[in-house]
This record gives C-alpha cells, sequence and structure tokens, in this order.
C-alpha cells in the first residue's frame, strides 16, 4: 500500500508541475522579455546538471584533476560535439573517452 | 467523405503526421542511447531499496521522470517515509515547468487532450529535440505529432530497459560501477552545444555551472533549480548588456 501511494503521488505531481500551465495559458499571456528569458532555459537546466556530475562525481568534493575521469571524459566529449556537431557520435565517442582513461587511470600509467 | 478527400489530393510527404512522428523518434534517437543504461541501471538497483517490481515498473510507467525515479530508490533506502519523497519529487522536477512554460505559447494552441498527453511526456530530452523544432519557423506542420514520436520512443526505451533491469537485476549486480552513468553526461554535453554560440546563453550556462557546484550540498536537489534560474538570470542580463553596447556603439557610427 505505501508502494502505492509513493507511486501515485510521484506520478501526480510529475505530471502536475509539467501540466498545470497548459490550462492557465488562457488567462494570462507571457511578455516578451519573459518569453526571450524562458529561451535560456535548455542552456541553464542542462549545464546545472551536467556541472556537477563532471566535477564532483562523488557528490561532495570538488575534483579538478586528470584523474578524475568524468571531468577529463567531460572535455574530451565537449571536444568532440564541438568538433563533429553531431550528438550520436559525441556521445559514443564520449564513452569511448571516458572507458579508455578509466583504464589508463586503473592501470597505473599515470 | 474523409477518404474521398483524402483521393482527391494527396498529401504530400513532408506535410504528413507519420514523417513528423518519425522525424521526433529519428532525432531522438541518440539520447535513447545515453539513457539505455539509466533505465537499466534503475531496474536493477530498485530490488536493492526494497522497492518490489511492480513499484519500479509502475514508476516507469506512469511517473517517467528519471532523476527523481533514482532520488526516490536513494531516500527508500535511507529509510524515508513516502510524503518526504513525493515532496522531494516535486522539487526535483520543478525545472520541468520551466519547460512547459517555454513551449505555452506553442502548446497553448493544441485540444486540451493533446497537451495533457506531451505534458505527460515533456522529459529533458523530449524538451530539448522539441524545442528546436517548435522554435523552427519553417518547420513542417505537425509539430505536434513530431514531440509526440519524441517522447513514446523515450517511454518505450525507459521502461522497456527498466524491465530489462529487473529481470536481469542478479545478472547485472556491479554494472552501478561500470561507468555507465557517464553516457547521460555525454548526451546532455551534446545537447548543449547549438546553445554555445550565443553570448547570453554562454552566461547562463557558466552562471547555471557554477551556482549548480556552490550548491550541490543543499538537500532535495534544490541547488539544480536555484542554479536554473540564476542562469536564465545571467542570460536575461547578459542580453541587455550587449542590447546596450550595441545601442552605444550604433550611435557612435
Amino acid at each position: 500500500m505505501k508502494t502505492f501511494y509513493l507511486v501515485g503521488g510521484m506520478a501526480l505531481v510529475t505530471f502536475l508541475i509539467r501540466y498545470i500551465l497548459l490550462p492557465l495559458s488562457g488567462r494570462f499571456q507571457f511578455s516578451d522579455s519573459t518569453q526571450r528569458a524562458l529561451g535560456y532555459v535548455p542552456a541553464a537546466v542542462l549545464t546545472a546538471i551536467i556541472a556537477p556530475f563532471a566535477l564532483m562525481p562523488d557528490g561532495g568534493h570538488l575534483q579538478i584533476s586528470l584523474s578524475n575521469p568524468y571531468l577529463v571524459g567531460a572535455g574530451l566529449t565537449f571536444a568532440i560535439a564541438w568538433f563533429t556537431r553531431h550528438l550520436l557520435l559525441t556521445i559514443v565517442g564520449g564513452m569511448a573517452c571516458f572507458w579508455g582513461w578509466r583504464a589508463v587511470l586503473s592501470a597505473g600509467w599515470f | 467523405m474523409e477518404i474521398q478527400e483524402r483521393q482527391a489530393e494527396p498529401v504530400p510527404k513532408a506535410l504528413r503526421r507519420s514523417t513528423s512522428f518519425f522525424e521526433g523518434m529519428r532525432d531522438t534517437t541518440p539520447l535513447i542511447i545515453g539513457a539505455i543504461p539509466f533505465g537499466i541501471i534503475f531496474g536493477t538497483l530498485a530490488g536493492g531499496v526494497g522497492l518490489s517490481a511492480a513499484g519500479a515498473m509502475g514508476m516507469s510507467l506512469f511517473v517517467f521522470a528519471g532523476s527523481s525515479q533514482f532520488v526516490a530508490l536513494g531516500m527508500l533506502a535511507n529509510g524515508a517515509a513516502w510524503p518526504m519523497i513525493v515532496l522531494t519529487t516535486l522539487v526535483v522536477n520543478f525545472r520541468h515547468l520551466l519547460y512547459t512554460a517555454t513551449l505555452l505559447p506553442h502548446l497553448r494552441r493544441l485540444p486540451a487532450r493533446w497537451q495533457a498527453i506531451l505534458a505527460f511526456g515533456l522529459t529533458d530530452e523530449t524538451f530539448v529535440v522539441s524545442v528546436g523544432r517548435w522554435q523552427q519557423a519553417d518547420a513542417p506542420p505537425n509539430r505536434h505529432w513530431y514531440q509526440f514520436g519524441s517522447m513514446l520512443f523515450m517511454y518505450t526505451n525507459w521502461n522497456l530497459c527498466t524491465f530489462i533491469g529487473l529481470m536481469a537485476g542478479r545478472l547485472l549486480q556491479g554494472i552501478g560501477g561500470w561507468g555507465l552513468d557517464f553516457a547521460m553526461l555525454a548526451a546532455f554535453i551534446g545537447m548543449l552545444i547549438p546553445y554555445l554560440k550565443e553570448r547570453p546563453n554562454q552566461c547562463a550556462m557558466l552562471a547555471a555551472g557554477i551556482t549548480a557546484i556552490a550548491l550541490n550540498g543543499l538537500p532535495h536537489r534544490l541547488g539544480l533549480i536555484i542554479a536554473s534560474f540564476v542562469g536564465v538570470g545571467a542570460g536575461v542580463l547578459a542580453e541587455r548588456l550587449s542590447g546596450k553596447t550595441a545601442e552605444l556603439q550604433t550611435e557612435e557610427k
């Protein structure tokens, strides 16, 4: 029963967050400046997810070092993305770089 | 009646709903690859924290929000009560309100049923893929079908992967240590690239990134939401400042 409430509650709040503005939209209109501000949402949210992921993989400490494979992998992934502009290549190449660097680290070559 | 009309005027391929639908799926494919490990890891971890297979499957079927599902597992492992987890879900997924707000000028014209369906599937991935299509002035019509294709692909994949993870739970023990979580990081970096060329977006990223790191210790991933708002604020500020510089330059000329 606890699971039922948990899943039901999570489903309800998630749907409401994603839906609630739509039925209300007839009653207000975003100003031009608000709409332009919302244009920065994707870049801001994605970076807010990426940055701690790459720089604090253990969740608590800043690890700016070559021994942090997430940071090195993210840097190389970024380079691939920048030069190829190809999403699939970026993900596959990024994974390869990350695993490669992890192997280098665990082999003790670095 | 309808059939006769169709026979009289065949719909050009680019204007067909199915074309938009499959293009939405096609453009989401790379992100699917990034999401596969996550779905599987979610399924394998669920048993270990005492969530039943039905509970885990129910989350993927009805909640359909990866990051909050992982946070829920973490809280269950710590013995948190369900109202606390639901409240945390509200905070973790709050960023999706910004997604709906961004798409509002486009989605408001759709019938209520479409709005409800598209809102249900508004994940990070589907948002980033379809926002580009909505804002493209010369995009073919049926852009809601494009978004629907993207969300249905993500949804099917997410549930299939959860199921695989649940089934293979014992076989894949230790999967958490394989570093598969990097796939999501790589996917998100790839999604970020189109936004890099504009100065205000660069400022938004810098501000959001620094804030997210500084506030990473806050509970319930509050830092993510605050950082998102700070990033948007920085973008607006940069836009205003560059607008003023441009004005000054034109005046000098």
